[in-house]
């Protein structure tokens, strides 16, 4: 199951195969890699992947650490850090050249801590990164590419609350 | 760290989690609620998630309720209001059936409270529309079974208050 917030949000849905088992955080910023947390740990055999942002993850900096404490197997932090506020039109994110986040998630206690700057690089990676044990933290140096939606096309985005009334029994025991 | 001086025991609390199949706590401390902890984190069929900051809890609660996992957020109210916009955009938006237990800080049975944190909590439950109930002793337990069932009626999140008085 796969958790994208922010920007990651329309880019995932435009190639996910399941979007019936897509939770998009629309609103609730920084709290994607918490709500995944918490799906990882009630079903440990369901693969969760979380695509945060970077001012997401300045916003809610705690999760590192919880996450790392939990350390459930079956989670993979992903994090698109493209240096901005994309959502809001593209403001720097404070820090943004000088924090490490894959320093973050490795002293919180992730099994494993990744960066990358050529996407080359990542595509080689992907399989031992996807089947490594969790929590695995990927942190995707991105270029700013500002969507430029109309209210109509921002309505139109897959979310969390319009998803959620058909999901809420799918584990129900 | 356990005690029972204001009337409520801790186990009268733990046997409405297990009456209600509760397997998850989601928990920051506060002195309000440390009389639980011991109890809490040492019952080999509830699980307690720690949290660095409150506002994750109502999304790792989310998570874990989406999972199929009976969870309950134990935090402060000044916790609460950490976590404001939580639960709009999860607790409320998605019409969550959760129980906030939330330990009263500043609370007072007579007279008037001097705590901020005391004063706003009511009002911040009110103007979410979340229902609330307040339990001071054993006797008041129950409380939580009928907060929790009426959570699952209205598809809504639903507050206990722990009120605690300090002299
Ligand atoms: C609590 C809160 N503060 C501010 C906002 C406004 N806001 C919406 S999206 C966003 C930027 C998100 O940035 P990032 O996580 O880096 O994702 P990106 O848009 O770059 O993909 C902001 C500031 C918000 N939704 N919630
Ligand atoms: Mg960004």
């Amino acid at each position: 199951m796969v958790v994208p917030t922010m920007q990651s949000n329309r880019r995932w849905s435009l190639v996910s195969s399941r979007p019936d088992l897509d939770l998009p955080l629309t609103g609730c910023m920084g709290k994607a890699s918490s709500m995944a947390l918490g799906l990882a740990l009630a079903q440990p055999k369901t693969r969760v992947i979380v695509i945060d942002g970077d001012g997401s993850l300045l916003m809610n900096l705690g999760t590192f650490v919880t996450i790392g404490e939990q350390a459930p197997a079956n989670l993979i932090h992903v994090s698109f850090d493209n240096g901005v506020y994309a959502t809001t039109g593209g403001q720097p994110v404070p820090g943004s050249h000088r924090v490490d986040f894959a320093a973050y998630a490795k002293s919180s206690g992730y099994r494993s801590s990744h960066q990358f700057e050529h996407l080359e690089d990542f595509i080689s990676s992907i399989e031992d990164l996807f089947s490594a044990e969790g929590p695995v933290f990927i942190n995707l140096k991105i270029q700013e590419d500002l969507d430029d939606l109309s209210a109509d096309e921002r309505m139109a985005m897959p979310s969390l609350v319009k998803n959620y009334p058909a999901m809420k029994d799918l584990f129900a025991s | 760290m356990s005690d029972n001086a204001a009337g409520l025991d801790p186990r009268s609390i733990l046997k409405e989690f297990k009456k209600n199949k509760i397997s998850h706590l989601v928990w920051l401390p506060d002195s309000e609620t440390n009389f639980m902890y011991q109890v809490m984190t040492s019952d080999k069929d509830l699980t307690v998630v720690p949290v660095c900051r409150e506002a994750e809890t109502i999304a790792i609660a989310a998570g874990l309720q989406l999972g199929g996992k009976r969870t309950v957020v134990l935090v402060q109210n000044t916790g609460i209001f950490e976590s404001g916009d939580s639960i709009r955009g999860i607790a409320l938006d998605l019409n969550l059936p959760l129980l906030l237990l939330i330990g009263y800080r500043g609370w007072v049975r007579h007279g008037i409270t001097k705590d901020s944190a005391a004063f706003y909590t009511e009002h911040f439950l009110h103007s979410w529309g979340i229902d609330y109930y307040l339990i001071e002793s054993d006797s008041d337990a129950h409380l939580i079974s009928h907060a929790l069932s009426s959570a699952e009626a209205n598809s809504k999140p639903v507050a206990v208050l722990l009120g605690r008085e300090y002299s």
